[in-house]
């Protein structure tokens, strides 16, 4: 068996706002009816979170759950763990439709943290990342320079990023660059 | 800078969020129809300056199509809806009366 190593393997940037890699994490795709209870209190047991409100993510530590759509969510959970998560939603919904699918390998993540790192992103982002407008907990899907990607605030100083795994790299160096030349300081 | 909003995930999503899909209302022909009304449905298309009906897909978003009603000659979206409609809510026609009196599309010809 292979050793599972994170697309980045652990690179760091450091400036006055730090963009680093997050490591391994468990994601699952789970999509189908997202007001199915059963899902709901699946969720709840594998990640001690609330359930997240159109365009919310609530994260606590390597677990989390993220809205990714009207069907779809995004289940995060430490890496070791995916295969019990899946069995534990596969127990759930049992006889019904839906799809859960470890993304865990496709996806980088990234952690961006400083005094500024809402300004980092809203460089690269069509977002409308203003302190007023994207809060704590808020998530939103959208592109970063050429590709896509999703992020969410997790508190003013910390933002987590997503991307595919095939695109850690360039989404890295993009995020490092905006970091190294600053704040705009328009927020 | 077209900015439209969209109706699945509620934000308001920027043109490089989305990709354009084209006319929106278009019925399809099927093989029971005449080789006149085929072609019709395959390639001909409204081409308005003014208001006009489009479907779009938020493809950096939350990956839904939707569909909006917008101004080709001023860019003014006047709002945009779910695409499970075979026609444009009744609230947007009236927006839409108000604004540009006697206007017409194809869908209402």
């Amino acid at each position: 068996m292979s050793n599972s190593v994170s697309a980045l393997q652990g690179k760091v940037a450091t400036a006055k706002v730090m963009v680093r890699d997050a490591g391994l994490r468990g994601m699952i795709t789970l999509r189908g009816d997202i007001t199915n209870t059963k899902l709901k209190a699946a969720c709840a047991g594998l990640t001690g979170v609330d359930w997240p409100a159109p365009g919310q993510a609530n994260c606590v530590g390597d677990k989390g759950l993220a809205w990714m759509s009207p069907d779809e969510i995004l289940l995060l959970v430490p890496y070791a763990e995916v295969p019990a998560a899946l069995g534990l939603v596969a127990k759930a919904l049992k006889g019904q439709h839906y799809l859960a699918e470890n993304v865990s390998d496709a996806r980088a993540l990234i952690q961006i943290e400083g005094p500024f790192a809402a300004e980092v992103l809203a460089k690269l982002a069509p977002v409308d990342l203003h302190p007023a407008n994207f809060k704590p907990g808020n998530f939103r899907r959208t592109r970063l320079g050429q590709v896509a990607a999703a992020f969410w605030m997790r508190d003013v100083d910390t933002i987590d990023v997503i991307c595919f795994r095939s695109v850690a790299d360039y989404t890295f160096d993009l995020l490092a660059t905006s970091a190294a030349a600053g704040p705009v300081g328009y927020f | 800078m077209l900015i439209l909003h969209c109706p699945y995930c509620g934000v308001d999503a920027d043109e490089t969020d989305l990709h354009a899909g084209g006319q929106a209302h278009l019925k399809r022909k099927g093989p029971d129809s005449s080789d006149a009304d085929f072609e019709d449905y395959l390639f001909m298309r409204e081409n308005p300056k003014g208001v006009h009906f489009e479907r779009w897909r938020h493809v950096y978003g939350c990956g839904k199509w939707f569909l909006a009603a917008r101004c080709t000659n001023t860019l003014e979206v006047f709002g945009t809806y779910a695409a499970q409609t075979t026609a444009p809510p009744k609230d947007l026609l009236d927006t839409i009366s108000e604004k540009r009196p006697g206007w017409s599309w194809g869908i209402s010809k």
